[in-house]
C-alpha cells in the first residue's frame, strides 16, 4: 500500500522539479503551465476547506477567484493609467506591488464570502448549490457590464505586477512564487485540519446534530470556514490574473466554479493534496487533449464518472485504498 | 422538591391530529436515576427530543437548575449541563474514537476557535477525553476509527462523549438499544455509578437495565405520563400493567 505521505512528497518534488528541467532546457510555456497548475491548485485548495471540511458544495467559489482578480486588474489598471480610483472614503492611484493586491483580494473576498455565507449556509443540499451559483452569475453579469473596466474584454495589464526583490516577469520566478505561496497554504491547511477548529468543522460535517450536542455551532463554524476558504480563492484569483496580465468577466463563469469541485473530486475531497493532483491532472488534460480535439472535456468527464463510480476517495484514494470525506 | 436539576412544565407537542407530549411535567432529581418507559410511539424520544432543544414544545417548558432554558438552541443547552446520548448513535464515523471524544471536551471547556494547534496536542482536553474512555472502557480502542466499532462500543462511546461535557444532568435515549446480555450488564452497571455525578432521565426498553437502576419510573402511553413511581410501585400498579408491561412482557 502507498502511503498519502509519500504521494503528497511526489507531487510536490514533481511540481518544482518540472519547471526545473523546463528551465534547464529551455521550455518557458512549460513553466507557465505548471504555474497555471499551481494556481489553479491553490483556488481548489480554498475550495477544499469549504468542500472537503465543512462539506459544503459552493457552486460559486469563482466569484472569489474573480473578486482576486478584478483586484489586481483594477489596481493595476490605475496604476499603469495613472489614473485616481475614488473609493468614496479614500481615493488611490492604485498599485503594481504584488503583496499589496494580494491582500486587498483577500480582504475583499474575505467580505463578500462573510456576507454569501450568512445569506447562504442557512440552506444545505441543493439549495445551497443553487444560491452559490446564483451568486456567481451575479457577480459574472455586474463583470460584464461594467464597462469601466471593459466589460465583456475586461482588463489588460502591460506588464506583470511587481516583487520586491524578484523579476516577475521571469517564467521561473513567478512561478517560485506562486509555489511557495501554495506550500505555506498547504501547511496552513493541515495546522487547520489538526486543530480544534478543524476537528470541530469535520464533526459538524459529518453530524450536525453531534456538534449541537456538545455545544458547539454547526453554522458558525461553517461560516469561518467559509470566509477563509473565499480569501484562499481570493488569492489564486489574484495569482491567476498577474498569470495571465489579464482579468475578465469568465473568472467569475460557473464553468469555473465547477471545475474547481470537479478538481478536488478528482484528486480526493478533505484530502491534503487533492486539489493540487487535480489541478495537475486538469491542466495536462487540457494541454495534450485540448490541443488534439476541442472535445477534452469529454475525458475529464470519463475520469470523474470513473473516480465517482469505483471509490469516492478519489486518485488519492484510489492510490491508498482509503475512502475520502463524505459530502 | 428542592433538588430538582432538571423539569418539565406541561410540555406538549402535536403532529398534526397526533399529539405526541400530552402535558408532560417530570422532573430529575439530584443523585437519581429517572426512568421513562413506555411502547413504541409511546413519545419517549419526542419528549427528549424538547428537553435537549431539537423540536421546539406547542406548550410548557424546561428548566434546568431553576433556569428556564426552554428558549435556548440545543448547543445553548449542551453548554447549559445537558449530557445527551441518542437513541441512533450520533458519531463522527470518519473520526478516530478519540477525536469524538475529544469533541466533547472541546465543545464543552474549551472553544473550538482555535487554528493553530493541534487539536491533540491540548493536553487538558485530552486528558479529559481520555478519562471518559477509560470510565466506559474504550481506553484501548483510542486510536480506532469509529466506524470500524462494533455496535456495543458505538453505545460506550455516546456515553463517553456525554461524559466529557460534565454535564448538570444526563439524557439518554436508549442507552442498551441493540446491546446484548453482557453489553447491557455492563452498561448498566456503568450508568449506576455515574449517577453519583449528574442524574439521570433514562428512556430504555430493557426492562432488567430498567428494573435494576431506577430510582422512579415514569410510564409514558400516547403522549402521556399515566403513572410515577417507584419501580415496586410500578410493577404494583394495575394501570401499568394493563397499558404497557402485560402488552410487552
Ligand atoms: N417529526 C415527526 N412528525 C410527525 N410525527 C412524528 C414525528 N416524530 C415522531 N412522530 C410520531 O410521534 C410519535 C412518538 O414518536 P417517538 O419517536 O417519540 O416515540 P418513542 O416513544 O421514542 O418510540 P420508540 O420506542 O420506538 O423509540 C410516533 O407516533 C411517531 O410516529
Ligand atoms: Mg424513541
Amino acid at each position: 500500500m502507498i502511503n498519502e505521505r509519500m504521494i503528497n512528497a511526489l507531487v510536490l518534488a514533481g511540481l518544482l522539479a518540472l519547471p526545473l528541467y523546463a528551465l534547464a532546457v529551455d521550455e518557458p510555456f512549460t513553466i507557465t503551465l505548471v504555474t497555471r497548475a499551481v494556481i489553479l491548485a491553490l483556488a481548489a485548495v480554498g475550495l477544499n476547506i469549504v468542500l472537503g471540511f465543512g462539506g459544503m458544495v459552493s457552486f460559486g467559489h469563482a466569484v472569489f477567484f474573480g473578486i482576486g482578480g478584478y483586484a489586481m486588474g483594477i489596481l493595476a489598471y490605475h496604476a499603469q493609467t495613472y489614473s485616481t480610483l475614488d473609493l468614496g472614503l479614500f481615493t488611490t492611484e492604485g498599485t503594481k506591488l504584488m503583496p499589496v493586491i494580494w491582500l486587498v483580494a483577500m480582504a475583499v473576498s474575505g467580505l463578500v464570502a462573510l456576507i454569501i455565507g450568512l445569506l447562504s449556509l442557512r440552506t444545505s443540499g441543493v439549495y445551497f448549490i443553487m444560491i452559490t451559483l446564483a451568486f456567481g452569475q451575479m457577480f459574472f453579469y455586474f463583470a460584464i457590464s461594467w464597462a469601466e473596466y471593459g466589460g465583456e474584454d475586461g482588463v489588460s495589464i502591460y506588464v506583470r505586477n511587481s516583487f520586491p526583490g524578484l523579476n516577475t516577469l521571469v517564467p521561473i520566478q513567478f512561478f517560485a512564487i506562486c509555489f511557495v505561496i501554495l506550500c505555506l497554504v498547504l501547511f496552513l491547511k493541515e495546522r487547520l485540519r489538526a486543530s480544534p477548529f478543524g476537528l470541530a468543522l469535520n464533526a459538524a460535517r459529518q453530524s450536525a446534530t453531534r456538534a449541537e450536542t456538545v455545544g458547539l455551532n454547526p453554522m458558525r463554524l461553517r461560516l469561518v470556514a467559509f470566509v477563509i476558504s473565499g480569501m484562499i480563492t481570493g488569492l489564486a484569483g489574484a495569482l491567476f490574473a498577474d498569470l495571465n496580465r489579464f482579468v475578465s468577466p469568465s473568472m467569475f463563469s460557473w464553468q469555473l466554479s465547477g471545475e474547481l469541485i470537479v478538481l478536488i473530486i478528482i484528486g480526493g475531497a478533505g484530502r491534503l493534496m487533492g486539489p493540487v493532483i487535480g489541478a495537475c491532472v486538469f491542466v495536462a488534460l487540457e494541454h495534450f487533449l485540448g490541443g488534439l480535439t476541442d472535445f477534452w472535456h469529454v475525458y475529464l468527464g470519463l475520469i470523474l464518472l470513473g473516480i465517482v463510480l469505483f471509490g469516492r476517495g478519489g486518485i488519492i484514494g484510489m492510490l491508498t485504498r482509503t475512502e475520502g470525506a463524505h459530502v | 422538591m428542592s433538588d430538582v436539576v432538571l423539569s418539565t412544565h406541561n410540555l406538549t407537542k402535536r403532529f398534526g391530529a397526533l399529539v405526541a407530549t400530552d402535558d408532560v411535567s417530570i422532573d430529575l432529581r439530584a443523585g437519581e436515576v429517572h426512568a421513562i418507559i413506555g411502547p413504541n410511539g409511546a413519545g419517549k424520544s419526542t419528549l427528549i427530543q424538547q428537553i435537549c432543544g431539537g423540536l421546539k414544545p406547542d406548550a410548557g417548558r424546561v428548566e434546568l437548575v431553576g433556569r428556564d432554558v426552554s428558549s435556548l438552541t440545543t448547543q445553548a443547552r449542551a453548554k447549559a449541563g445537558l449530557g445527551r446520548t441518542f437513541q441512533i448513535s450520533q458519531l463522527c464515523m470518519e473520526d478516530t474514537v478519540l477525536e469524538n471524544v475529544l469533541l466533547g471536551a472541546i465543545g464543552a471547556g474549551g472553544s473550538p476557535w482555535r487554528f493553530w494547534r493541534g487539536a491533540l496536542g491540548l493536553t487538558d482536553m485530552r486528558e479529559r477525553a481520555q478519562a471518559a474512555l477509560h470510565r466506559v472502557g474504550l481506553a484501548d480502542a483510542a486510536d480506532i476509527r469509529c466506524a470500524n466499532l462494533s455496535h456495543g462500543q458505538r453505545r460506550q462511546l455516546e456515553v463517553a462523549v456525554a461524559l466529557t461535557l460534565n454535564p448538570r444532568a444526563f439524557v439518554m435515549d436508549e442507552p442498551m438499544a441493540g446491546l446484548g446480555a453482557d453489553g447491557s450488564k455492563q452498561l448498566t452497571a456503568l450508568l449506576d455509578g455515574l449517577r453519583a455525578e449528574a442524574p439521570i432521565l433514562l428512556v430504555e426498553h430493557d426492562m432488567d437495565a430498567v428494573f435494576a437502576l431506577a430510582d422512579r419510573i415514569s410510564v409514558l402511553v400516547y403522549g402521556k405520563v399515566i403513572a410515577t413511581g417507584t419501580a415496586d410501585d410500578i410493577r404494583a400498579s394495575d394501570v401499568v400493567r394493563e397499558a404497557y408491561l402485560g402488552t410487552e412482557a
